[in-house]
This record gives structure tokens, C-alpha cells and sequence, in this order.
């Protein structure tokens, strides 16, 4: 960038940011959401269906993650714990290579957070699906495990989609913390252009604000609308 | 008749302080049809709940084909197959086609294949007229037609007996009929069943026996004629006249034979 002398139009600005960030936004963006999903489903199951305990689990893991700010959680994970990346035994030692620790640790953070929020979203939906749906599993003899995975399960994941695709815009704008701890994700391409050329400061926070709206407003839309209307033919949820 | 399907002692179920049961017995033979009728809360839907066990009871006994399903260490789910369900409000699984409603049952709980799961589910809807409606989903459909298909999803596990939870009393009375006419045929063909419902004239035709349960204790129990032509005590002559004024439109919905009309 430095040996280009002429500023950037605004064509080869987006192009820039494309090239350079958009993979790591969207691989973070992805695995946070996908780890997200794990552990929300996972906590969304233990405090529905499990006991005392779990449920007091989950919902400790809930409120402690969601009163952590995105930030803080990204500077634990991605700067102060990541020794923790690799194990040695003995001489050998296996984890995440050096160079991709930041990455890791930002993923983590993500994942974790989306986890407690996701969560929230699939206890909703599991308590969202009538009563009279497992009744009619379990009168046809199926075990409560079946009747979770072949009915509860399908159901509550399709009255989920439209919070979820909340939840992918939260995570999406949040990579963009990533840049605090040197990752070359969208947010962090475009303020590498202004570094270089200052005068295009604001063109270039601008062409990344659209583009990240242009990546979370469409596909929101798309599922929470198409969603909301496929849910209704099929008479499930509220409307 | 011969042997005995179902056989309750002595059975009692309270929710909190509320005693819905005390103390209700009765057996059921093969192929014999049982209707059980009287007012809300008198708790007719909660003793089927008992017998598939999906409340057990608090005290007494349930035996399916002489296996008492109280009995500690009992696979309830295997027993469950056995005893089909229909409810009130249908409860089809909102997100299958009907076709994968009646079959999922062979599938997930009978290990049954994919191909003779579809067949048998096929013969079921054709059974209950609802073959050329199997790939719609439930909410596509009318209740009548929903209640057809619940019907269907108990009937292809072939069930030692079949429970029906007030099958119409959720549909308009234009969708009764259709229902009703289908239950009737499954009793002619030997299905045992037992039928909490206020169709009188369903039960005129089919019911082998007919209780009346009120406060959780069966009040008077005998055979249709008996009910219909000497009820004993006053509770069951007030009820029956009530029943008469609601239902009383509900007479002609049943294509009965001349035959059945007599009985």
C-alpha cells in the first residue's frame, strides 16, 4: 500500500477491504457462530430438560458471559490466556500454532458470548413448541430422548432461524473487535487505507459501514421474513 | 370377546390437593368398545393418561394384556406403542407431511424400514380416506382431516387398544361426521377401543358398555340401551337431557344402518 502513491478510488477502496478482511470476518464470523451454536443448544437442553443443577449451570454460564463486554472477554481470551493454546507432554507439545493465537483466542470469545445468547434463544423456541407435540411422541412410545431429537429438536430450531439471524448480525459487527489484537479482518483493512492516505479517512469507515450493512440487513431480512411466513403455514409459534 | 386387554384396579390420581380419581375399575376385552362419558373435571382425561401411563397413577394397578405396567423397572415406552392415543386437539407434528406423521411412529419407535414404513402408513391414511392428502402438512388440512390422520398414526402400530380423548369436541359440527363415521367402521372391524366423547349416537351404535364417571368415581356403568332407555340415578338423567339439548342437532351425523338406528 505504501508504494502506491495515488489514493485509492472508491472501486479499488472496497476491493481492498474485500480482499484483505473479508476472509477473516467471515471465518470468525462463522466459527463463532457454528461454536456459538454448540454451546447454546447444549445450555438451551440443560436448562429445559435437565435438573436442579444443570439448570443452575447453564444459567450461571449465561449471566456471567452476557456481563462481560465483547472486548474484555477478546483481550482474555486472544491476548492474556493464550499460553493455554498449547499443551506439552514432555517434549512434545501440540495446540494452535503461535501465529494463529489471536485468531483462536478471538473465535473463543465469540463463540462463547454467542453461546450464552444463543442459549436464550433456543430455550425460547424449545418452551415455544406445544406441549401437545411431545405428548403425541411419547403416547407413540417414544423416550423422552427420541421424542427430543424427532419432534422437539426439528420444530424449535425452525421457530429459532429468525433470532438467529439476529444473533449472525451481532456476531458479524462484533469481529470487528478483532482489530484490537492485530487481526486483519474488514474493519482493520479499512483503517489501513486511512493510515496510508489520511485524507480518505472518512471514505473508507464509510465504504466499510456499507459493506457491512450490505452483509447483515439482506440476509436478516431474508430469514427473519421468509422464516416468519413459512413458520405460519406451517401453524407454528406465534406468527 | 376373549381374552383382556386392558384391566385397571382400584386406580386413584390426585394433582396437589385435588383428587381427580378415587378409585376407578374396570376391564376391557378384546375387540370390545368402551365409552366413557360425564361432566368437565369429572376426570375422564386424566384416567386415560393413567393407562398409557403418561401420568401414572398415584395408587392401583394398570395391566396391559395382564402385564402390570406399575410394576417397577417396566419398559414404559415399548408398552406405550401398544396403546394407541388420539386427542382432543389432534397434536399432529406440525412439521411432517401427513404421510411422515403416521409413519415416524413405525420408524423411530418400531424399527420398521423406510419403504414398508411408507407403505403401511399409506394403507392407514387410505383407511381413514386420507391417501390422496399424504403430502400435506397438518396445518394445510381441516380438523376433520387432522383428526383422520391422528387416527391413522395410532391405528398403523396396531395397538392392543386405541384411546381417544374426546376426538370431536374441538372440530365444528360439519367435521364430526367424517370423524365420527371412521371411528364407527374401526369398531365394526374389531378395533378395541375405548372413547371419552358426548356423542351419544356413536355410542348407541358401537359402545359395548358405557361409564359414567363423575367426581372421579364411576357413577353407573352399563350397556347403551341401559342408559339410553333406564338410567338409574338423577346425576345421569340431568346429564343425558343436557346432552340431548346440546347434541341433540348431532343425531343424523352418523350413516348407521337400520339396524344400529334400532338398538
Amino acid at each position: 500500500m505504501n508504494s502506491i502513491p495515488k489514493p485509492p478510488n472508491l472501486a479499488e477502496i472496497g476491493f481492498y477491504i474485500f480482499v484483505k478482511g473479508l476472509p477473516r470476518t467471515l471465518i470468525l464470523t462463522v466459527l463463532g457462530l457454528l461454536g456459538g451454536f454448540v454451546i447454546g443448544l447444549s445450555l438451551a437442553i440443560m436448562r429445559v430438560y435437565g435438573g436442579k443443577e444443570l439448570n443452575w449451570l447453564a444459567s450461571g454460564y449465561e449471566k456471567l458471559f452476557r456481563g462481560i463486554p465483547i472486548l474484555v472477554l477478546i483481550f482474555l481470551f486472544a491476548i492474556y490466556l493464550t499460553n493455554l493454546y498449547e499443551i506439552c507432554i514432555g517434549d512434545t507439545c501440540f495446540g494452535i500454532e503461535p501465529q494463529y493465537r489471536p485468531l483462536f483466542g478471538v473465535f473463543l470469545a465469540l463463540a462463547l458470548r454467542s453461546g450464552a445468547y444463543q442459549s436464550q434463544i433456543f430455550r425460547g423456541a424449545l418452551l415455544s413448541v406445544n406441549p401437545g407435540q411431545e405428548e403425541a411422541a411419547r403416547a407413540l412410545g417414544m423416550s423422552r430422548f427420541q421424542a427430543l431429537r424427532t419432534i422437539l429438536l426439528p420444530q424449535a430450531l425452525r421457530l429459532a432461524v429468525p433470532s438467529w439471524s439476529n444473533e449472525y448480525a451481532v456476531v458479524i459487527k462484533d469481529s470487528s473487535f478483532a482489530l484490537t489484537v492485530g487481526i486483519v479482518e474488514m474493519t482493520n483493512a479499512a483503517l489501513q487505507i486511512s493510515s496510508n492516505f489520511v485524507e480518505l479517512w472518512a471514505v473508507s469507515i464509510g465504504v466499510v459501514a456499507i459493506i457491512y450493512f450490505l452483509l447483515t440487513y439482506p440476509i436478516t431480512r431474508l430469514f427473519g421474513e421468509r422464516q416468519t411466513k413459512k413458520l405460519k403455514e406451517l401453524g407454528m409459534g406465534g406468527g | 370377546m376373549g381374552k383382556s386387554v386392558l384391566r385397571i384396579v382400584d386406580v386413584w390420581k390426585s394433582y396437589g390437593e385435588l383428587e381427580v380419581l378415587k378409585g376407578v375399575s374396570f376391564e376391557l376385552m378384546e375387540q370390545e368398545v368402551k365409552v366413557i362419558f360425564g361432566p368437565s373435571g369429572s376426570g375422564k382425561s386424566t384416567l386415560l393418561r393413567c393407562i398409557n401411563m403418561l401420568d401414572p397413577p398415584d395408587q392401583g394397578e394398570v395391566y396391559l394384556s395382564e402385564q402390570n405396567l406399575m410394576e417397577p423397572g417396566i419398559n414404559l415406552n415399548i408398552m406405550r406403542a401398544n396403546i394407541g392415543m388420539v386427542f382432543q386437539h389432534f397434536n399432529l407434528f406440525a412439521h411432517l407431511r401427513a404421510i411422515n406423521n403416521v409413519s415416524i411412529g413405525l420408524r423411530r419407535v418400531k424399527g420398521v424400514s423406510k419403504e414398508e414404513a411408507r407403505s403401511k402408513a399409506l394403507k392407514a391414511l387410505n383407511q381413514v380416506k386420507m391417501a390422496e392428502w399424504a403430502d400435506h402438512y397438518p396445518a394445510q388440512l381441516s380438523g376433520g382431516q387432522q383428526q383422520r390422520i391422528g387416527i391413522a398414526r395410532a391405528l398403523v402400530m396396531e395397538p392392543d387398544v386405541i384411546l381417544f380423548d374426546e376426538p370431536t369436541s374441538a372440530l365444528d359440527p360439519e367435521l364430526i361426521g367424517e370423524v365420527l363415521q371412521i371411528m364407527l367402521e374401526l369398531a365394526k372391524t374389531g378395533t378395541t377401543m375405548i372413547v371419552v366423547t358426548h356423542e351419544m349416537g356413536f355410542a348407541r351404535a358401537v359402545a359395548s358398555e358405557m361409564l359414567f364417571l363423575g367426581n372421579g368415581v364411576i357413577v353407573e356403568r352399563g350397556t347403551p340401551q341401559h342408559f339410553f332407555v333406564s338410567p338409574k340415578s338423577d346425576r345421569v338423567k340431568t346429564f343425558l337431557k343436557q346432552l340431548d339439548i346440546l347434541y341433540g342437532s348431532h343425531k343424523g351425523l352418523l350413516k348407521l344402518s337400520k339396524e344400529e338406528e334400532d338398538k
